[in-house]
Formats: structure tokens, sequence, C-alpha cells
């Protein structure tokens, strides 16, 4: 692979994360436990978004074959998105949601943290302004970790089942490949190796479970193969709601 | 008011002045009413108005209008929480509004009981209801009320920002395909009259109109405004080369109006007493909503309430 396709991998990578995590939390607007939510879930999903079209677009740019972020986001079939699988599953209820957002938020801060220095400096311009966004989405989830942990019973056994049904894909967020080994190896690194971030991310969600009294489960089975394009059945029902609009008008203008 | 003839004489000479009256000042216990019900329904029908709109945010057709929409439902909620506490200020909380909402003791606009079918409702709906909204909230800015003044200033500065955005995006669509063209004039067939009938029945049948007027909470009549957006509305029609469906719709040039057609007004009753295409899937998304989110808030309070003692404990 040429180091132009390794960069758009890496970008589209990055860019799928936020956008289809972004379709999940637009699925809480009007629909959350208390009008705040509302507002932070699409505050959230806001931000998200800018990051994807930032990305898919830089994506496309170095691509060279005239795709825009559109036309990645919209006639790209599921086989072609990179996105971890985390990010598709369903949103499940307010705890799984939040059980996802810290394991998420807390990966993609210590990810952008890093990127800021990166060589490439579109990449590096999008991490510089991505992080303080995701300083945040880290710290929202974060207090409703805390709510939740340590507010009623209801709750917490909800938080715990949150973590239980995140948990499997936590791992994927940390594997490096050869694609990631390429662009973060040598002394002006483009990319940053995904496996570095496992002890920060470790660091700071434990302790967060640690204060809100629950503990990251144990023993359990891994799922992979988002950023080869193996997903789960979640991502095709996802992807057939955002594109079928734009698809049934090709060549169309919004 | 507590009632002594000083403190009304004072209420009066602050409305009558066109000064603001401010949650501590004495006020006839009927306006407190009449503002509370009034504050609430406009806050009800700003998270209810999520609801059709926010039907669009997974499909938008565009990732620019995708955030662009997104950003629009957020403010909105963002409306809702400054109207209920604006009522708070009246000594209502919200959790009880919400309960009024939810047993049907209060109402919305009965706009938001209408489908959004197609792409080209949420640009239609941006472009007429939030129009609509303008036309009949910019007097509010000068209500009587400081707090609900107040916030007024704030939302409508945004719902002009909501109707340039819809406006635009059926300016795209009618500048698009022939499919698209016939999208937004299908949007504007189905929600004309439904937002002409926004402005409430016609002035000699408006129940609380007079009263209002008189403590400076209303300015202008529901005709007086609706007659003002149909001005407004119909050369902007013209510009995005769209029919507004009504074949007696022309400028008047001896009462420097144009002459339209009035809403249904049977129909307007008949939505607004329940009987609209979406009032029930309306209510019963917002009643799940709370309802499936109570255990939320019950922890959310829980956690604030051990750190509370937590705190006294450690001081
Ligand atoms: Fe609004
Ligand atoms: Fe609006």
């Amino acid at each position: 692979m040429s180091e132009q396709s390794q960069l758009v991998e890496y970008a589209l990578r990055l860019g799928d994360d936020a956008l289809v995590l972004a379709q999940r939390l637009g699925e809480w607007v009007a629909r959350a436990p208390e009008l705040e939510e509302d507002v932070a879930m699409a505050n959230v999903a806001l931000d998200l978004l800018g990051q994807a079209r930032a990305l898919l677009t830089y994506a496309g740019e170095v691509e060279g074959a005239g795709r825009d972020e559109d036309a990645l986001a919209y006639w790209r079939d599921d086989r072609d998105f990179r996105n971890a699988l985390l990010v598709e599953a369903p949103g499940g209820d307010f705890a799984v949601t939040t059980a996802r957002q810290l394991v998420f938020a807390a990966y993609q801060y210590e990810l952008y943290e890093r990127l800021r220095s990166s060589a490439d400096q579109t990449l590096a311009a999008i991490a510089g302004k991505a992080v303080k966004e995701v300083h945040y989405h880290r710290d929202h989830a974060t207090q409703w970790v805390l709510r939740l942990g340590d507010g009623t019973e209801e709750s917490h056994r909800r938080m715990r089942a949150g973590l239980d049904t995140v948990w499997p894909y936590v791992d994927e967020l940390f594997d490096a490949d050869d694609l990631t080994a390429a662009l973060s190896a040598g002394t002006a690194p483009i990319a940053v190796d995904p496996a570095e971030l496992r002890d920060p991310w470790q660091a700071y969600v434990g302790a967060v479970l640690a204060e809100a009294g629950l503990e990251p489960p144990d023993d359990v089975p891994a799922r992979r193969g988002g950023r080869q394009g193996l997903h789960t059945e979640h991502l095709g029902h996802l992807l057939a709601e955002l594109q079928h609009l734009h698809r049934s008008h090709p060549g169309a203008t919004w | 008011m507590a009632g002594t003839d000083e403190q009304e004489a004072a209420f009066y000479a602050i409305v009558d002045s066109d000064g603001r009256i401010e949650p501590r000042d004495a006020m006839p216990e009927a306006y407190r009413k009449t503002l509370i019900r009034q504050m609430a329904q406009h806050a009800h029908s700003e998270i209810i108005g999520m609801q059709p709109e926010g039907n669009w945010i997974s499909r938008a057709p565009s990732l620019r209008r995708k955030a662009i929409l997104l950003a629009k439902v957020q403010d909105e909620a963002g409306h809702g929480l400054y109207l209920y506490a604006a009522a708070e200020t009246l000594g209502v909380s919200r959790d009880h509004l919400l309960e009024l909402l939810h047993t049907h003791q209060q109402k919305y606009s009965s706009i938001f009981n209408y489908p959004t079918l197609t792409w080209a409702d949420v640009g239609a709906i941006g472009w007429l209801v939030d129009g609509a909204a303008i036309t009949n909230q910019v007097p509010l800015t000068r209500c009587s009320y400081g707090p609900y003044a107040r916030a007024m200033v704030r939302i409508c500065k945004e719902e002009s920002f909501h109707q340039r955005q819809g406006f635009e995006a059926l300016l795209t669509l009618t500048r698009g395909s022939a499919r698209q063209k016939a999208m937004a004039q299908d949007a504007l067939d189905r929600w004309w009259y439904p937002s002409l009938a926004m402005f409430g029945p016609p002035d000699r049948e408006s129940t609380h109109s007079d009263q209002s007027m008189r403590w400076g909470i209303k300015r202008f009549g529901n005709d007086e405004l609706r007659q003002r957006f149909v001005d407004m509305t119909a050369p902007q029609a013209d510009v995005l080369g769209l029919t507004i469906p009504d074949p007696d719709l022309r400028w008047n040039d001896e009462r420097g109006h144009y002459d339209f057609t009035q809403p249904d007004f049977d129909e307007l009753f008949r939505v607004i007493s329940g009987d609209g295409p979406c009032n029930r899937q309306r209510m019963e998304h917002r009643v799940a909503a709370h309802t499936e989110g109570a255990w939320v808030r019950e922890a959310a309070a829980a956690y604030a309430a051990k750190r509370a003692k937590r705190a006294e404990a450690a001081a």
C-alpha cells in the first residue's frame, strides 16, 4: 500500500468512527432522559459530525479521485466502512450509551492529544481542534458514570450491564496493525500507535469506574473486525437509514 | 396579588408606562396564571417541535444538512430550557409543567401535530413555522413580564436564523432536479394553511386577547399578525419559484396588503382538541422518553444527595 493510500485509510478509520457515533447519538435527540441531555447529546453528536466531515474531506483530497465528504459517507457500502465495532452498536438504554461514551471519549482524547503532533499538518490541525471537544465529551460521560454508578440500586445495576454490553468492543480500539505500524514509525510519525493509548486510557477509565463503585468487566471475549470492514449486522441498518435519501437522488445537490 | 389597591395601582403604572414586571413585583393572580399558561405552552411547543424535525436527523441528505438540522433541533431544546426557566420565576417547576403536558392539561402548538413526510418538510418548517413563530414572538420581546421578554430576545435571534436556513434549504431544492422541486412544492402545499392557523382563531373569536392586551402580554391581534406573515412570506414564495396553494392570494394595492384565504379554523380546533394526524404519536413519544428516563433522573438526584451529605460530613 502506498503511503498515500495508507493515509486515506487512516483518515477513514478516524472519520468513520466519528460519523457512525454521531449517527447513533443523534438518535437520542428528542428522546433523552431530560432536556439538558437532549442538548448535550446533540452537542456531542455535532462535534463528532464536524470531526467526521473534516476527516472524510481530507481522505477524499488525499485520495485524489474526486470524492468529497458526502461521496464517502453516502456512497460506500458497509464493507468499506472502517469504524471500530464499538460505535455501531445500538445505543441501548442511557447506561449503555454512557458506558460507550466514556470508553470512546477517553480513547479519542488520548488519541487526539498525541495526534496534535502528527507530521501531517492537516491531521494535526483536526486533532488540535477535536481534542478540546473530546475533553468535554469525556468529562460529560464521566459525570454520568459517577451519577449512575453511585446513584440508585437500579442505576448501578444498569450501569454494570452497560459496561458488560460495550466491553467486548474495547480491545479493538487499541489494535495495532501493519497500517498503524507503517504510519507511526520513524522520527516524524503521521499516525498514533493505538497500542500506546491503552495504558493512559486504562488509568483514566479505571479511576472513574473506581470512584463510581464499578469495576471493569473481566474475561470478556473481544470482538473485532471493523478496521477491515467486517462489521456487525447493525452497521448495515444504520447506513441504510443514513444513506437512503441521498442515494435515491443520484447527483442531486442538497 | 394579595390585592391592595396600591399594589394594583403600582402594577398598572408599570404596565401602562411600558415598563417590565419582575418576579418579585406584585402582580394580579390572573396575570400570573395567564403568563404561566402561555410560557408553558410555548416551552412545550419548543420541545414537542423537536420531534417532527428530529425525524429527519438520521436521514438528512448531506452531512452539512445533517449538522444544520442537529444544531437547529438543539436550539429548540435550548428554547425549551429558557422558557421553562422563565416560567419557574413565577413559582412553578419544570417537572410540574411537564406533568401538566403529559396529562393533557396543557397544550402545545397545533402545528407540530402534522407529519414531516419528506426532506422538504424540514425546509418548509424552518421557512414557514419558524417564520410564523418569529412574527408571533418578536412583539413578545416587549412583553410586560421581564423574564419572558428577555428569553424572547434570545430565542427570536435564533428563530430568524432557522427561518433563513429553511428558506435556503428550499431554495436549493427548487433550483435542483424536477423531483426536488416537486418535493418542495408538495411541502408548501401541506404546510401553508397549518402555518396560517398558528396565529390562532380570528380576533372576533379569540377568548383571551383583550385581557392579554391590557396586561401588555399581547401587542397585536391574531388577524394583524397573520396578515403580517402573509405579507412577508408571499414575495419569498415568488423568489423560491413556488406557488402558495391559494388561488385568491394577490396583492391588494388599496389595502397595501395581500388578500388571502383564511385557514380552516374548524380543522385548527379539531387538531387542538386532539384530533390531528400526529397528536397521539407526539404525546406517546414524549411520555415514553420521560418515563424511560425516570431512573436516570432519580439516579442523578440520589447522587447529588449523597454528595451533599458527604460534603456535610467532611465539613
Ligand atoms: Fe424555537
Ligand atoms: Fe426554531
